[in-house]
C-alpha cells in the first residue's frame, strides 16, 4: 500500500465507503505491551482502514472495565503521551492513525505542541470523548493547523437539533455511540446503534462509524448494516490482556475484515 | 429562615452576577473554571438537570418544601455554639456552626434533600451516589428512604474498610453499596464508577453528586442547596455578636460545606474566607488546572496530566481536586486555602473533644487545626468554624492511631 497519510481521514474513509465497503477501525492502547507498535502495523496489514491509538489516562470515565484495565497496565509500564507519539514516529503506516484520549492530557501537553507531535507521528484525527462540541473549538482549530481532524460523538439520547450540529462540526467521521453505557464488548449491539446511524446519515454526508460493544465479526456485520463501519476496542484489547500474540490479535482483525467484506462487498 | 435570593427567571442569565459567588455563566463557568466536560451520552442529562433545577428553584412551592423538610426532618436551623473553653485556650472568640447536629450527622443532608426532591419532581425513581467517608452515601440513602426511591452508592473499596459502620448504615436504610475497585479505590474512583453507571441508567436515575464538583449544573446547584449554612450562620453570628466574624473557616475536599458557608459571607469583604485542605490532597495549594470529572478545576496531577491519588486520614477529603468555584475564589484571592497535616488533625480531633465535649468529624477537624495553627495571627478575632460533621464514624480509626502511638488516649492528648 502506498503512503496515504497526507490524505485526510475523512477522505480516506469516504473512498472505501464510496466503493460499497464498510470501514474497520481497531483500537490499540499505547504501551500495553512492548510490541504494541508492531501490533498496530499487524492489524493494518490485517485490513484495518485506520487505527485508533488509545493514550491512557488515569481516570477514563467513559471506558468500561477492559479499557480501564488496559490503561492501568500501560500506565504501570510507564507510557506517557509524549512517549506514545515518539514510539509511533518513524514508521510508515499507510493508513491514518487516530489518537483517542481524554482532554486533560491534550490540554496539559498544549494544543499546538500536541498537534505538531501527533501529526509527526502519523496521527490524522483525535477522539476526545470528554471534550464536547461546545468546548472543542480551540482544540479543533489547533489540530486543523496540522491536518488533524477532531471527531465528535453522537449518542442515542442526542437530540435532533444537537445531532445536526455534531454532524456539521465533526471532522473525520461521526462516532456513533451504540448504546447508553461505557465501552466494552456486548453479545449484541443495540438497535439504538442502527437508529442513530440512520439519523446521522439523514442529516449529512459524514461517515457514521459505530463504537462501543463490537465483540467480533458477527456484531461488526450487524452494526454496519445502517452505518459505514465499526470500531473494535475492548474485544481486541481483551485478547492482548489475555496474553495473545501480535499474530493472534491481528488474525482476529482479519476475521472481522473478511466478515465485513463478505457481507458488504467493496467494488 | 431565609435563603439567598436566586434568579427567578426561567432563562439562564448570560453573565455572572457581580457578587463573588454569583451565578456561573451559561456554559457553567465560574471565571475560567467549571464547565461541562462530559461524554455525549451525559450532555442531555446535564441539560435536563439544569433546566429542572432552574425551574424548581424559581418555584416557591419547591423552595418551601425544601425548607420544610430540612426543618422537620433534617433538624434545621443548626445551632451556633460559642466555645468558651477553647476561646480562652486560643485567645480568640471561637464560634462553631453545628452542622454535625443535622440528621445523619453532617451538612450533607442539605444537598441530598434538595437533589432528591428535585429528582422526584423530574420523575426519577432511583438515586445513585458516590461517597468517600460515607457521609454523603448515608445522607443519600436517607433521602431515598424518606422519599421512597431506590438507591445505589459507589464507594471506594479502601473507604469501605475504613468506614464499615457507614456501609452498614446505608444498607440498613435499604441502599445497595457497590465497591469501586479501580485505581486508588477511594473517592475519585467512586466518582468514576458513579458516572459510568449513570450513563447506562440515565432515563430513570438521578446522579446525586455529593459535592460542589462535576459537570454544570452540579457545582452551582450543590452550593445553592448548601447556602442555607452561610445564611443561617450570618444571622446567628450577628445576633450573638452584633457583627460579622473576622474569619470563616471550613474544611475543603470537594468543598461543599465550605461553599455553603462562604456563600453567606462572600460579599462581606471584611470576612476572611479560609479553606483547610488535607496536606496530602491540597489541590488549591498546588494550583494546576485539569479537566476531569466533568469540570475544569485545580487538581493534583503529574507533569503530563495524570491525576494523582490524594492521601488523607479523612476519607471525606481524600480527593485530588476541588470544586471549580473554589478554584475561582482561590485565583481571585477572595478565599484562601491552606494545608494541614494528618497529625494536626488528630490533635485537633482530641482537642475539641476534650475541651468542648464535641467530637468532630476528621474532615471538620481540619478547620480546627488551621485555627490552632494560626492562633497568634487570629488573637482577639471572632472566628467562625463550620463544624461540618460529627466524629462518631471516626472514633475507631482515631483510637487505632492513638493506640499505635502510645497506648492511651490520655497520653497522646497531653
Amino acid at each position: 500500500m502506498t503512503a496515504i497519510t497526507t490524505v485526510s481521514l475523512e477522505a480516506h474513509l469516504q473512498e472505501r465507503i464510496a466503493g460499497g465497503g464498510k470501514v474497520l477501525l481497531p483500537y490499540v492502547t499505547a504501551g500495553i505491551t512492548d510490541d504494541w507498535v508492531d501490533l498496530v502495523e499487524a492489524i493494518i496489514d490485517a485490513g484495518a482502514d485506520a487505527v485508533e491509538i488509545g493514550i491512557p489516562f488515569s481516570d477514563p470515565a467513559m471506558d468500561g472495565t477492559t479499557i480501564q484495565e488496559a490503561s492501568v497496565v500501560a500506565l504501570d509500564r510507564g507510557i506517557t503521551p509524549a512517549g506514545a507519539l515518539d514510539q509511533l514516529r518513524g514508521r510508515e503506516y499507510g493508513v491514518p492513525l487516530i489518537a483517542m484520549t481524554y482532554y486533560n492530557l491534550v490540554y496539559r501537553y498544549g494544543h499546538e505542541r500536541f498537534a505538531a507531535d501527533a501529526a509527526a507521528a502519523g496521527v490524522r484525527a483525535t477522539i476526545l470523548p470528554d471534550l464536547p462540541m461546545e468546548q472543542a473549538g480551540d482544540w479543533a482549530a489547533a489540530g486543523a493547523e496540522h491536518g488533524i481532524e477532531n471527531i465528535l460523538l453522537a449518542a442515542p439520547v442526542t437530540s435532533n437539533e444537537r445531532l445536526a450540529q455534531v454532524v456539521e462540526k465533526t471532522a473525520g467521521f461521526v462516532y456513533v455511540v451504540s448504546t447508553m453505557g461505557t465501552t466494552g464488548e456486548r453479545s449484541d449491539v443495540d438497535d439504538a446503534a442502527s437508529i442513530l446511524a440512520r439519523r446521522v446519515k439523514a442529516v449529512g454526508s459524514k461517515p457514521a462509524v459505530v463504537g462501543f460493544g463490537i465483540s467480533g465479526p458477527e456484531t461488526a456485520v450487524a452494526a454496519s448494516k445502517d452505518s459505514d463501519g465499526v470500531i473494535v476496542a475492548s474485544a481486541l484489547m481483551r485478547k492482548v490482556l489475555n496474553g495473545e500474540s501480535v499474530d493472534q490479535a491481528a488474525s482476529f482483525v482479519a476475521e472481522m475484515r473478511v466478515a465485513l467484506d463478505k457481507a458488504y462487498p467493496p467494488s | 429562615m431565609a435563603l439567598t435570593e436566586q434568579s427567578t427567571s426561567d432563562t439562564f442569565p448570560e453573565a455572572a452576577s457581580p457578587t463573588h459567588m454569583g451565578l456561573p455563566d451559561s456554559a457553567g463557568f465560574f471565571g475560567e473554571f467549571g464547565g461541562r466536560f462530559v461524554g455525549e451520552p451525559l450532555i442531555g442529562a446535564c441539560q435536563e438537570l439544569e433546566e429542572a433545577f432552574i425551574d424548581a428553584w424559581a418555584d416557591p412551592e419547591f423552595r418551601n418544601e425544601f425548607i420544610d423538610v430540612l426543618r422537620d426532618y433534617g433538624g434545621r436551623p443548626s445551632p451556633l455554639t460559642e466555645c468558651a473553653n477553647l476561646s480562652d485556650d486560643l485567645g480568640l472568640r471561637l464560634l462553631l456552626k453545628r452542622e454535625d447536629l443535622n440528621h445523619t450527622g453532617s451538612h450533607k443532608i442539605n444537598n441530598v434533600i434538595g437533589q432528591a426532591l428535585l429528582a422526584k419532581r423530574m420523575g426519577k425513581t432511583r438515586l445513585i451516589a458516590e461517597t468517600g467517608a460515607g457521609q454523603h452515601g448515608v445522607a443519600t440513602a436517607t433521602a431515598a428512604a424518606l422519599l421512597g426511591m431506590s438507591c445505589v452508592v459507589y464507594m471506594g473499596e479502601v473507604d469501605m474498610e475504613r468506614q464499615s459502620l457507614n456501609v452498614f448504615r446505608m444498607r440498613l436504610m435499604g441502599a445497595e453499596v457497590i465497591p469501586a475497585m479501580s485505581g486508588s479505590r477511594t473517592l475519585k474512583d467512586a466518582v468514576n464508577e458513579a458516572m459510568r453507571a449513570w450513563v447506562g441508567e440515565v432515563t430513570d436515575t438521578h446522579y446525586c453528586l455529593g459535592s460542589v464538583m462535576g459537570p454544570h449544573p452540579y457545582p452551582w446547584m450543590v452550593r445553592t442547596f448548601h447556602e442555607i449554612i452561610g445564611t443561617e450562620a450570618r444571622q446567628q453570628v450577628e445576633a450573638l455578636t452584633g457583627g460579622l466574624p473576622d474569619v470563616a473557616v471550613a474544611c475543603v475536599g470537594g468543598g461543599s460545606n465550605a461553599a455553603g458557608l462562604f456563600a453567606g459571607f462572600a460579599d462581606d469583604e471584611s470576612v476572611r474566607l479560609i479553606g483547610a485542605e488535607p496536606a496530602g490532597g491540597a489541590a488549591a495549594g498546588r494550583g494546576v488546572p485539569a479537566i476531569v470529572h466533568g469540570m475544569k478545576s485545580y487538581f493534583m496531577q503529574d507533569e503530563v496530566g495524570q491525576i494523582l491519588e490524594a492521601e488523607s486520614i479523612s476519607a471525606g477529603l481524600d480527593y485530588p481536586g476541588l470544586g471549580p468555584e473554589h478554584s475561582h475564589l482561590a485565583l481571585n484571592k477572595r478565599a484562601e486555602y491552606y494545608p494541614v497535616t494528618d497529625e494536626q488533625v488528630v490533635e485537633s480531633f482530641q482537642l475539641l473533644s476534650r475541651r468542648e465535649g464535641i467530637i468532630p468529624a476528621l474532615e471538620s477537624a481540619h478547620a480546627i487545626a488551621w485555627v490552632v495553627q494560626e492562633k497568634e495571627q487570629l488573637a482577639g478575632k471572632t472566628v467562625l468554624i463550620n463544624l461540618s460533621g460529627r466524629g462518631d464514624k471516626d472514633v475507631r480509626q482515631v483510637q487505632e492511631i492513638l493506640d499505635v502511638q502510645d497506648g492511651t488516649v490520655n497520653g497522646a492528648a497531653q
